[in-house]
């Protein structure tokens, strides 16, 4: 026997999450329109760059390495909300993840495709690329990123698809007339008939529970070969072995922040309130604390390491990061980016939403600032007996660069329309796992 | 024991079952591995079969960088000249370092040519790679502009193409080849490459015949000899008794170009002397070197 409050969940549920599908504000062209209108700006700057070289860059010979490559490892650490939340939650089994996990999935793939871009852009012969395929040599850790990136960016699109079929299913079977031509389509051919029959779900948790296991070691590998390419050389700051790990755990870190702020947006425009509760951004906040202090903590074995024995090359690099030019970009990482954020969360209980909000964002800006610590400083420094080099970025950069982050918004806007932002029927199992557990419990008594 | 005899004999077949299986798996890999070598195909020099292992000695005693004459350091003329060097680059440039006791000495750097050269590792695309001979070339036909060759090299001794080079026309004359690499192609890498367009036929570097005061020789380390156009000598020797060094030895990548330690007393520069060197000049190249927009517009080119 079914009590009443689960159906009326169940169709509020289905109600709510697929409103967007079929609804669209006028504020919502108008976003998309802002985000496309910088995006269309970026390409032009763009073409400008094609035309010209990257001469229209601020990059010189010795810092050759800016914006677009601090924008890679940004926007590729982005996509560790995906692994973390989706696979990390699903194999512990945490019930609550159910309202998040395609939200962060969309972000992982948004995130992804924005980072791999990036080093595209940064070449002096894009056209050129495919050699990187013709001739590719296993020696060079830009071959390891290749295969890592698409790799995991396959990865991430699988996991991102298979636990939609049955929801995109739904979209189809519900929505009928009211969606558009096009967009039932989308849903018939997407949902590759699905019938919910008991062996179809079956056969996709299994796929579902396959896809949440390799996901993780093929997203500790990107970040780590992308950490290589640094640390493969013999500069000061770069030539480390931490890296891999340094990275890795920045990049769980940048994309649970950025995880918290996407689904507060999300469940402010379209009134998640019931499924994204306080306890989600509570518990997202206590791993986002977690994560803080273990990059703080490598952070300051990574410094304390290079400045006790203070090598003549890491001697610089230090001054110049914690007391020269770049100093403001180093304490504004630490200060705003750690120290602010960890008393913000450690006291959140106060007024949970808000300070959880507040630190996510603090630390999503001090995570870009803390990329370009790592990057521009590090090429700042002398190899030979010379000056500082300098770098600020031009305004093609600038307009790439936020381009790019338009082109991640507006993937992550677009994804509301054509997909249930929440997994419906991984609620309906959640909430039907509840009631059956209470009946259960009634009954004992 | 007839069972043992089965079972070795079967283990035998297995293993040579196994063995051509991982061979076949293993095939694949080695052709991709072994393509490590850019520019396969292309025309080489022909005129030395011999295999050489080309370095430098660059005698510090004997380099004022051109103070007691006053001009612009000479290699670095000699070779800006002889390759169309865009503006601003300098693939052999003359670096002011400090003396232990106060005082400069002058530091002229080509390439340094690396065993194991840092650049040669991280290439996506082996369009960066030894010759035969052991200097490292680039061929600006494959490379693609990532510059982790230039992020990877301890020494700064890469530069890139930010943009269209501004150059004199007759270097759109030069026959490109790695070994010459003129005209130099926008978006790509370049560097000192050793003149290696002139050994095979007996010349010496551009900077080499340049150097007025005779300080750098070249030479070959598999004939040990070595050379700065009026001396020859017995290169080992020369190394040893001159307490030759190699600059950040320590990092490990054998660089192929030797310094014997100096403040170009020969010509009689005290380490105390104040006169700086003079800055390179390149006749051609426009402001910067590179063309580019002025301002935001595509329009409104300048050179």
């Amino acid at each position: 026997m079914r009590s009443r409050a689960i159906e009326s969940f169940q169709d509020r549920l289905e109600r709510v999450s697929l409103a967007p599908l079929i609804h669209t504000q006028k504020t919502y062209y108008l976003f998309v329109f802002l985000l496309l209108a910088t995006v269309a700006w970026g390409l032009y700057a763009y073409a400008i760059q094609l035309r010209y070289g990257l001469v229209t860059t601020g990059l010189g010979d010795q810092v050759m390495y800016g914006v677009y490559i601090v924008n890679f490892v940004f926007f590729i650490g982005i996509s560790y909300a995906g692994a973390l939340v989706s696979a990390i939650l699903r194999l512990t089994n945490a019930g609550w993840r159910s309202p998040i996990t395609r939200i962060s999935e969309i972000i992982a793939v948004g995130g992804l495709t924005d980072g791999a871009l990036q080093p595209i852009i940064d070449l002096g012969h894009p056209e050129r690329a495919w050699h990187i395929i013709a001739y590719g040599r296993f020696q060079s850790p830009l071959l390891w990123d290749i295969i890592a990136i698409t790799t995991y960016l396959v990865g991430s699109l699988l996991y991102l698809y298979l636990p939609l079929i049955p929801d995109l299913a739904l979209a189809r079977d519900r929505l009928g007339q009211s969606a558009s031509g096009f967009k039932r389509k989308i849903f018939t051919v997407f949902a590759v008939g699905w019938q919910d029959t008991p062996d179809q779900r079956k056969r996709l948790n299994r796929a579902i529970g396959i896809m949440a296991i390799m996901i993780i070691p093929l997203a500790v590998s990107v970040h780590t070969v992308v950490a290589f390419i640094f640390s493969m050389t013999l500069r000061p700051g770069w030539n480390s072995t931490i890296y891999g790990v340094y990275f890795v755990i920045g990049a769980v870190f940048s994309g649970t922040a950025v995880l918290l702020i996407v689904i507060a947006i999300f469940r402010k425009v379209y009134h998640f309130e019931e499924y994204i509760k306080e306890k989600h951004f509570r518990n997202l906040g206590y791993m986002l604390l977690a994560l803080l202090l273990l990059y703080l903590y490598l952070t300051f074995t990574e410094y304390l390491t290079g400045g006790y024995k203070m090598e003549e090359g890491e001697e610089q690099l230090l001054t110049l990061v914690m007391l020269g030019k770049n100093a403001p970009w180093f304490w504004f990482f630490v200060i705003a980016g750690m120290i602010v954020p960890a008393f913000l969360l450690i006291f959140s209980k106060l007024k949970t939403i808000p300070m959880v909000l507040i630190a996510a964002v603090l630390v999503v800006l001090g995570m870009w600032v803390k990329r370009y610590i790592i990057i521009v400083p590090t090429l700042e420094v002398p190899l030979m007996p010379f000056e500082f080099g300098s770098y600020s970025p031009t305004w093609v950069e600038i307009s790439i660069g936020l381009a790019t982050l338009a082109g991640f918004s507006v993937m992550v806007t677009l994804a509301a329309k054509f997909m249930p932002l929440v997994s419906v029927w991984e609620l309906k199992e959640e909430a039907e796992k509840e009631t059956h557990h209470k009946e259960e419990a009634e009954g004992q008594r | 024991m007839r069972k043992q005899d089965v079972s070795r004999r079967e283990f035998i077949k297995q293993s040579a079952g196994v063995a051509g299986f991982l061979a076949v798996l293993a095939s694949p890999m080695a052709t991709v591995l072994a393509r490590d070598k850019a520019s396969a195909g292309m025309p080489q020099e022909p005129a030395d079969k011999k295999k050489r292992a080309w370095c430098m000695v660059i005698d510090l005693k004997k380099c004022d960088g051109c103070v007691t004459i006053g001009t612009v350091p000479q290699c670095t003329n000699a070779c800006i000249l002889g390759h169309y060097v865009p503006k601003g680059q300098q693939w052999i440039e003359v670096y002011e370092d400090d003396l232990p006791g106060g005082g400069k000495y002058f530091l002229p750097a080509p390439c340094y040519q690396c065993e194991n050269a840092p650049c040669v590792n991280v290439c996506p695309v082996a369009a960066t790679y030894h010759d035969k001979d052991g200097v490292v070339l680039i061929d600006h036909r494959r490379c693609i502009g990532c510059r982790l060759c230039m992020s990877a090299c301890p020494y700064h001794r890469r530069f890139f193409n930010w943009g269209e080079p501004i150059l004199p026309p007759e270097a759109a004359f030069a026959e490109y080849s790695p070994h010459y690499p003129v005209p130099a192609v926008k978006g790509t890498v370049i560097k000192c490459m050793f003149c290696s367009h002139l050994l095979p036929n007996g010349k010496l570097p551009f900077c080499v015949a340049g150097c007025p005061m005779k300080a750098l020789y070249m030479g070959d380390l598999n004939e040990d000899i070595a050379s700065n156009g009026k001396d020859v000598v017995q290169l080992s020797k020369f190394l040893s008794e001159n307490d030759a060094f190699r600059y950040k030895e320590e990092l490990g990548t054998k660089p192929r170009v030797y310094y014997l330690p100096g403040h170009g007393q020969t010509f009689g520069r005290t380490a105390d002397d104040p006169r700086p060197f003079v800055p390179a000049t390149w006749p051609w190249g426009g402001e910067s070197g590179f063309v580019r927009p002025d301002g935001i517009f595509p329009w409104s080119e300048t050179k």
